[in-house]
């Protein structure tokens, strides 16, 4: 039994009959295993590759190439916020949230919080311009932020 | 005239529209019934001569890039949706996919009708988490109701909807590199030809549309080709590559407004009218300095360029490289462009994808130039370096794979052309702008 638990393995499996070959499998179970592992370990991607017959190397070059995902020295915190630094809420306050955020939780954008709870980040553009500035919580976007909804948001995380 | 109604977004905002009950009880997939009972051929020609034009960008005339697939493939066809909407200021893709998804979904079938495909994947971007729970759930429902799956309405035609999440990277929208991603790899867009109608994603015939532009189709399949070509403008006599610009648009408006928020309206609505009428004027009483026409690799609109008319053409005759996917970003009076255009700057440099020298060290350099100046260490020979920079990067120049670059180098040069001022101004007096924030912003 290596890094992935049975269960993960079957969601990985379960993603194969969408696609006609094992390779375009590899963002879909990337995603899976960073969620439940909150990182993907090297030993991760050699389990990953060994699913879709794949060399772990082509899994971890596609893998290197997305920011998002994380390896083990990099691992997540329980949650992972997004500040928009785009121009739409660059201006109207984007940066300076990003700031007052990073303060607040003793951390520089891509570090977590000294509990594990948060990790903080910077976005290019979160696609809720309408709502600047944005945030996003894991992959749920809050609008037309204040430092102080700030405050109450990473309090009820 | 008739007062514009709005079609693409008549059901949002209604109560429960996303679900699809109330789709079918508003008269959703008629248009999809109607197409089943047509040849293939004649729903091409319908969309043809609509003279739809996609709406991701690069403004292609649909009907026509469908007929460019191989007469008679043995399949399989591929239809991409692009749903990965990561330029700056841009957000209509996913007002229509969370609050009406169904009928995104039956613009895809019926397209894959069209063009004998019965798969399609729907690319979408990972910030939009909400877009995916909802399209998921609209995915489901079909399959369920019969609207998707084998032998639909016992026509013969099969159909599956596959939706694959992206990993936040604004490369991920060009299409090469969708389907590069698609496929599992980095997504380093490929030389073109082959074009992907021709050989695209797994090695097969694949077309590769927008989000509205299938919202467009399903009106079309519904209203007629007359209807969308009676809205909007038609080619400019004096522009034989003016292919028109059609139907109803989505404008998503944000910054320094008062109501930020999207609207639809007609093709050729100007900016003045687009930021006083139906965004509530610039917020704080101020004026507008410059505005972003469609997204940031467009370039600016100056204040004096504000009567210009929205359309495919439009912003080209001010100097913007067209009008991209219609986000319109107002900047006020009180804001600095350098800051603006930092800002652009910093975008394209995070988000070049390396794959060719002269993007991977053109954005870099561009963006530490802009860093230098805004610290107050910028020298007026900084500027003709700028555009220098910006005038060898790009697919125009024949440098690069993809348009990246070419959307990096634009704000650049069109920014200094129409603001040289007050970037000389900022220069000679040493002023700064720089800010707490900028320190936070280098990896750790």
């Amino acid at each position: 039994m290596g890094v992935l638990s049975e269960e993960l393995r079957d969601q990985i499996r379960a993603q194969f009959p969408k696609y006609p070959n094992k390779r375009a499998v590899v963002l879909p179970a990337l995603h899976l295993v960073q969620d439940a592992q909150r990182s993907v370990s090297i030993e991760a991607v050699r389990e990953i590759a060994e699913l879709l017959e794949l060399h772990p190397s082509e899994v971890h070059d596609t893998m290197s190439f997305y920011q998002f995902f994380k390896d083990e020295k990099h691992k997540l915190g329980k949650h992972r916020v997004w500040v928009c630094r785009s121009i739409s809420c660059m201006l109207r306050g984007g940066e300076e949230l990003l700031q007052h955020m990073c303060e607040k939780l003793h951390v520089h954008p891509g570090q977590t919080s000294a509990d594990g709870k948060i990790t903080m980040e910077f976005a290019e553009c979160l696609g809720a311009c309408e709502g600047a500035p944005c945030i996003l919580v894991d992959d749920e976007a809050h609008m037309n932020i204040t430092p102080e909804k700030a405050d109450a948001l990473l309090k009820s995380l | 005239m008739p007062t514009f109604e709005p079609t693409l977004l008549a059901r949002v905002g209604k109560p429960d529209s996303a679900s699809l009950e109330t789709y079918l009880r508003d008269g959703g997939y008629e248009g999809f019934k109607k197409a089943l009972a047509m040849p293939p051929v004649d729903v091409i020609n319908l969309v043809k001569d609509s003279g739809l034009r996609g709406r991701g960008g690069a403004g292609f005339p649909t009907g026509l890039k469908w007929t460019f697939l191989p007469k008679d493939h043995a399949g399989p066809i591929y239809l991409a949706i692009n749903a990965d909407e990561s330029e700056p200021a841009t957000f209509n893709n996913r007002i229509l996919m969370e609050e009406d998804p169904h009928q995104i979904l039956e613009g895809i079938a019926i397209s894959c009708f069209a063009i004998k495909s019965n798969k399609a994947y729907i690319y979408l971007r990972y910030e939009y988490g909400r877009s995916y729970r909802v399209l998921q759930k609209a995915v489901d429902e079909c399959y369920a109701k019969g609207l998707f799956g084998k032998n639909i309405h016992g026509t013969g035609f099969d159909l599956d909807v596959v939706l694959h999440r992206g990993a936040a990277a604004y490369i991920c929208g060009e299409e090469t590199g969708l389907i590069e991603s698609l496929e599992g790899k980095r997504a380093w867009p490929r030389i073109k030809p082959p074009f992907p109608a021709i050989e695209g994603l797994f090695r097969k015939p694949t077309i590769v549309n927008n989000i509205e532009t299938m919202a467009c189709v399903k009106q079309i399949l519904d209203r007629g080709s007359a209807w969308f070509k009676s809205l909007g403008v038609p080619p400019d006599p004096n522009n034989p590559r003016d292919a028109g610009s059609y139907g109803p648009k989505l404008y998503c408006i944000s910054g320094h407004v008062n109501k930020p928020g999207c609207v639809e309206l007609p093709m050729g609505i100007t900016t003045r009218e687009l930021i006083d009428k139906h965004a509530g004027g610039v917020w704080k009483g101020r004026k507008a300095k410059a505005v972003v026409p469609g997204g940031i690799s467009m370039g600016f609109l100056s204040a004096e360029e504000l009567d210009l008319p929205l359309d495919f053409n439009g912003p080209g005759k001010a100097g913007c490289l067209g009008l991209g996917t219609a986000a319109i970003t107002v900047i006020d009076d009180e804001t600095s462009m350098v800051d603006v255009l930092f800002n652009c700057a910093r975008f394209f440099a995070h988000e070049s994808c390396g794959q060719c020298t002269p993007c991977r060290e053109g954005t870099a350099w561009m963006h530490k130039i802009l860093a230098r100046i805004r610290m107050g260490e910028g020298q007026l020979r900084d500027l003709d370096l700028l555009v220098e920079v910006a005038s060898s990067m790009g697919i125009i120049p024949g440098t690069t794979i993809c348009g990246l670059s070419d959307g990096a180098a634009w704000p650049i040069k069109n920014a200094i052309k129409k603001f040289r001022g007050e970037f000389e101004e900022y220069i000679r007096t040493g002023r700064k702008t720089v800010k707490p924030s900028d320190a936070l912003m280098e990896v750790h």
